[in-house]
């Protein structure tokens, strides 16, 4: 599970709210995009598919709103790497299988516009602009077995299989 | 070697004998709570084919977020809820009470020592009962309803003990606003909270909710108060299952202890945009307001509105300022009219609105216009979380949000009021 991309990075404490504000959940798609991280307004119309953001300390604190990894995983976002995330946030990614890592350091190596490559399932995050090589932490084996399966539903989805089938 | 709080109640929830901090475990869940975001898990759950939940009778499902519906879409939401909870067989459904959390404690649902998951991140205020409670997305609720159990790691825990005091004017959400301006907002990430110590025990159980509720705002995942005979006392009549008290084991091992000492302690405000970014109130330069909001899961309760009310008895809300007062629940609203309360708003030119989240998340009455202020007793001032990017949100007491109303810009509440409220 490797994943290349170009950085987009942020600061500390960057909040739910402003990756799915509140006035915009309700909204569709097209309206719902526009607000994405409004604290930087070129974000959601500039960012590609397979992007990767690095942030600071406490990325996704606040609301257990499930729209704000989903809003990033929807644009096309290929991953997170951040210093440490809120657990509501790091949790909802777990369940919809959007990966997010976390990287000590990786806000220091990271300069906006450099290639990273990530390889998810060891969690070693290479900066390819200036050849730096972190390790962050890896997922446990229950963690990417819901990644690897597209998310706890497809994980629910086999198991009411299995209990139909036994 | 004994357990904290935490590992207690995860070591029930997984059927073991021991869990300690850092294990992973899959628990079985005591309590599911879902507001409005059961709609998006009923719709899941059908489209997968679920017939039956794990157990409907472990369910609640309140209506909080969108009451009365304000528009269209949101009476769509809530019916499309009202028949899931039909078709699914679900006896506990409080579609008008009042905000979950309040609705929660005053019904008796949350049980010291057990373990509840919420569709809500400020589920961590039923810490203040000493139940392990969290918040979770849709996706893991709609597993848990259906399956009953989660994966989760225990977690290490810190300890809070809180001494000194008493501090004329001063209320438990000034002392919730100290400590994340003194430790951060990250000073309990992935981690759970015991707040403790001989303000702990003296805080009336309203109190203690305030607390537990913005432990989430210290990254926390539990954000308990031991259980003691004040909190089987506040469950008698509202439970007809047994409360009993519940703590941690004497020799528990904490990743850290912290003191925190509130003799002197000022009111405090956090200023935009991280419930972190805390000051004393006598450091904050003069800051006009356009709106002063009392209510929200953090201080919409009784003793919040009694304390308000004695402020604003006798005078006026300035007329620059708007003051809306949204009570937590049916029942707080109830007893605030008992009380006189109500009347002592109307009479100084408030707002009173249904009980509900209202303006809190910014979803319904009360947004912010751009470059709008607003005081507010609620627990995240997150940039544009009550309505335009562009406004702003200081987090203060019911006490300074009732005498900023008054002046129209922030003000110590200590100027009209100096009675200790902590109880």
């Amino acid at each position: 599970m490797i994943s290349k991309g170009r950085v987009w990075k942020f600061g500390h404490d960057v909040d739910t709210d402003v990756m799915a504000p509140w006035s915009s959940l309700t909204e569709p798609w097209e309206e719902r995009r526009k607000v994405i991280l409004h604290i930087r307004p070129e974000f959601a119309e500039q960012a590609r598919p397979g992007d990767i953001i690095v942030a600071g300390r406490n990325w996704g604190c606040g609301s257990s709103r499930e729209q704000a990894p989903e809003n990033l995983k929807n644009l096309g976002i290929g991953a997170v790497v951040a210093e440490s995330f809120g657990r509501i946030y790091f949790r909802n990614s777990v369940a919809i299988a959007f990966p997010n890592i976390v990287c000590l350091g990786v806000h220091d190596v990271f300069e906006e516009g450099d290639e990273m490559e990530l390889d998810l399932s060891t969690a070693r995050v290479r900066n390819l602009t200036c050849s730096t090589e972190l390790q962050g932490q890896s997922y446990t084996a229950e963690m990417l077995n819901i990644l690897e399966k597209g998310g706890l539903l497809n994980v629910l989805k086999e198991r009411l299989l299995n209990k139909a089938g036994g | 070697m004994g357990m904290t709080m935490a590992e207690k109640a995860l070591a029930r929830a997984s059927g073991q004998g021991r869990v300690e901090a850092g294990q992973y475990i899959t628990a079985i869940v005591d309590r599911m709570m879902a507001h409005e975001a059961f709609a998006p898990c009923a719709i899941t759950l059908k489209r997968l084919g679920v017939k039956e939940l794990y157990d409907p009778d472990r369910v609640i499902v309140i209506l909080d977020h969108y009451f009365p519906a304000p528009t269209v879409r949101m009476a769509e939401g809530h019916k499309l809820i009202r028949q899931a909870v039909e078709e699914y067989g679900i006896k506990h459904f409080l579609g008008h009470a009042g905000i979950c959390h309040q609705v929660m404690c005053e019904e008796g649902y949350v049980l010291p020592g057990h373990l509840i998951l919420g569709t809500d991140s400020h589920t961590t205020t039923y810490g203040a009962f000493g139940a392990a409670s969290a918040g979770i997305g849709v996706t893991e609720m709609s597993y848990v309803l259906a399956t009953g159990e989660l994966w989760m790691r225990a977690p290490p825990t810190i300890r809070f003990d809180l001494k000194g005091g008493p501090s004329p004017g001063i209320m438990s959400k000034d002392i919730i606003l100290y400590i994340a301006g003194v430790f951060t907002t990250e000073v309990a990430q992935y981690r759970a909270i015991e707040f403790a110590g001989e303000v702990a025990a003296r805080m009336s159980l309203a109190s203690r909710m305030t607390l537990s509720n913005m432990g989430v705002e210290l990254g926390a995942k539990f954000a308990f108060f031991e259980a003691d005979e004040k909190t089987t006392e506040y469950l008698k009549g509202r439970t007809s299952e047994e409360a009993r008290t519940f703590g941690p084991d004497p020799d528990a091992e904490y990743e850290a202890i912290h003191t925190v000492d509130i003799t002197g302690l000022e009111p405090q405000v956090a200023l935009p945009d991280n419930p972190g970014n805390v000051e004393p109130i006598s450091e904050l330069v003069d800051q006009p307001v356009d709106q002063a909001f009392l209510g929200s899961c953090t201080n919409g309760r009784l003793e919040d509105l009694a304390v308000a009310a004695q402020i604003l008895k006798g005078r006026q809300v300035n007329p620059r300022t708007r003051l809306l007062v949204t009570p937590a629940s049916q029942e707080v609203l109830l007893q605030a009219t008992r009380a006189g309360y109500t009347e002592t708003f109307l009479q100084a030119g408030a707002h009173i609105t249904p009980a509900g989240c209202g303006p809190c998340p910014g979803g319904h009455m009360g947004l912010l216009a751009s470059n709008e202020v607003c005081v507010s007793s609620t627990n995240r001032n997150f940039r544009g979380r009550m309505g335009s990017p562009e406004s702003q949100v200081f987090l203060a007491s019911p006490a300074t949000v009732a005498a900023s109303a008054i002046t129209g810009r922030i003000t110590d509440p200590r100027r009209f009021w100096s009675e200790t409220t902590l109880s």
